[in-house]
């Protein structure tokens, strides 16, 4: 090998076929290496290129990266994003039992603070008072202290908030924008992941999160349930009970879609909103034309 | 206002009835365009804000150019209309996704999504002797990472760097912050020339620099 074929042994081209054989760049083996390579030092890759005989010149050497330097980023921004929504379902999970731990904690310090001290309050904004508390020997310290780590629980439970706020709609953005962020970040920890979540049928996201619900119905104990956790989301929730089933199947059939743009697509679709909008403002108007109970479970998925 | 000269493919034009440098190419980010040209608004724009402040960059048109923190693409789209191979590397997924699209219809833009810090990881594909590397990361150790660029850059290139003062600490004087970021660069930069761009960009520091 002369030294020229060891020096361009660590460029991006090193395994792709010469000039002419094959389409320019359209070859998964160069766009893995320049995600995944490496080299101590560059070096005059154009040329060398072309002495390799990968390239027939500079240009034509320029051409190949351009195509195989789009394709490999715009394959590992996507990567990317989808590894994101694992951290998200991190996120999101933590912040619950960052809740519940400190809830739970709060209960104990206020039982133990109220014996101690005079007029100590139960929840977490007794725990922050307690916290802030001179101690007065070692039982005092410990627990002034105990609610303290209250009190950092629910900051950090807080902070997790605003970390999802943040990273959902850039992992999401359609699905954070229709649902809210937490919403999203929930739907998509209930699917274990955005991939999952945009292959699932709305039906199914319709009822994520009442798995126990969807279960007493299907032994027979209990009537379908209507909603999961999007029974949180305000369209749900703040429209009249006869209606919520329309509104709930309208929702998650929306969201489903909004899902899939994200996960395939991953642009914002304005229509996607907008169909949303008027479908709910169609199903609400019924309320006010006073048709009670109308229609319910007549719709078809939105 | 500016005496430096301007290099061949940036213009002053005369776009939506006011003058304003411009380079040729398809639009990016919405910016007003007038007979093919897009108009390159300082205020976005840190590299921007030092042709319009007059800053001797060594730029004349058709360079090599590494650019470190490309974000969606506002500035290196224009850097790849009058550059020639440009280089544009950032970290952050989501703001590479634009820049993929505004590289796709630049044939001498090559995207890259890594980290500055690590420039292993790009060697393989960035070339040496690149004559400009233009910095804009804004977060901190901006000196860092043009010094762990330096391998790139020509021995007669030019580092074009934006150091934003609060990326580094938000309670130092910005003052005091530049002079840090400044003796880093000097292990492998002189030091050609330095302004504020606080007409454009609050407490950040142009400087314009070559490898020792
Ligand atoms: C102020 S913005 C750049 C704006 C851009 N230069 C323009 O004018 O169009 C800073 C960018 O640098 C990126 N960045 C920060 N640290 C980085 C690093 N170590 N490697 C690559 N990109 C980085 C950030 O993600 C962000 O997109």
């Amino acid at each position: 090998m002369s030294d020229t074929d060891d020096d361009a042994a660590e460029g991006w081209f090193a395994s792709g076929s010469p000039a002419g054989t094959e389409a320019a760049g359209g070859d998964g083996a160069l766009r893995a290496r320049i995600a995944a390579g490496e080299a101590d030092e560059p070096r005059d890759w154009p040329g060398l290129a072309v002495d390799s005989g990968f390239a027939e010149s500079r240009d034509d050497y320029y051409d190949r990266l351009h195509e195989a330097s789009v394709t490999a980023t715009r394959e590992a921004v996507r990567e990317r994003e989808r590894a994101d929504d694992k951290q998200l379902v991190h996120a999101v999970r933590a912040m619950d039992d960052c809740e519940r731990t400190a809830n739970e904690l709060a209960e104990r310090a206020a039982e133990w603070a109220g014996s101690l001290f005079d007029g100590a309050e139960p929840g977490i904004e007794g725990a922050r008072a307690v916290a802030e508390r001179d101690p007065d020997g070692e039982l005092e310290r410990r627990a002034v202290s105990l609610a303290a780590r209250v009190v950092d629980l629910a900051a950090e439970r807080d902070a997790l908030a605003e970390t999802i706020e943040r990273t959902a709609p850039a992992v999401a953005p359609n699905l954070a924008e229709m649902a809210g962020p937490e919403l999203a970040a929930r739907l998509i920890a209930l699917a274990g992941g955005l991939e999952t979540l945009a292959k699932k049928p709305s039906g199914t996201v319709q009822v994520l999160g009442a798995e126990d619900a969807l279960f007493a119905h299907l032994s027979g104990r209990a009537p379908s349930p209507k909603h999961g956790i999007i029974y949180t989301h305000e369209y749900v929730r703040n429209t009249r009970p006869e209606d919520r089933g329309s509104a709930a199947r309208a929702l998650a059939g929306k969201l489903t879609l909004a899902a899939r743009v994200d996960h395939y697509s991953g642009e914002r679709r304005e229509t996607l909103h907008e169909e949303l909008r008027e479908r709910m403002a169609t199903i609400r108007a019924r309320a006010e034309s006073g048709n009670a109970g109308a229609a319910d479970d007549t719709e078809g998925d939105a | 206002m500016t005496d430096a000269e301007l290099p061949a493919g940036v213009e002053r034009r005369e776009i939506d009835g006011e003058t304003r440098l411009a380079t040729r190419g398809p639009p990016v980010y919405g910016e007003p365009t007038a007979d093919g040209w897009r108009a390159w608004d300082p205020g976005r724009s840190k590299l921007g804000g030092m042709f319009e402040l007059g800053f001797e960059t060594g730029l004349s048109g058709g360079e090599t150019v590494l650019y470190l923190g490309a974000a969606s693409g506002t500035t290196v789209s224009h850097v790849a209309d009058f550059a020639g191979p440009t280089y544009a590397v950032e970290f952050a997924p989501r703001p590479a996704r634009d820049l993929v699209e505004a590289a796709d219809p630049r044939d001498r833009l090559f995207p890259l999504l890594k980290d500055a810090r690590t420039p292993e990881r790009y060697a393989h594909v960035v070339e040496s002797d690149v004559d400009a590397i233009v910095q804009d990361v804004a977060t901190r150790g901006q000196a860092a990472v043009a010094v762990r660029n330096a391998r790139f850059l020509a021995d007669d290139g030019r580092l074009l760097l934006a150091i934003k003062a609060r990326s580094e600490d938000v309670t130092a004087a910005p003052e005091t912050v530049f002079e840090g970021a400044l003796d880093r660069l000097r292990e492998a930069y002189e030091i050609l020339e330095t302004g504020r761009l606080d007409r454009f960009h609050e407490d950040h520091l142009g400087v314009v620099a070559t490898p020792r």
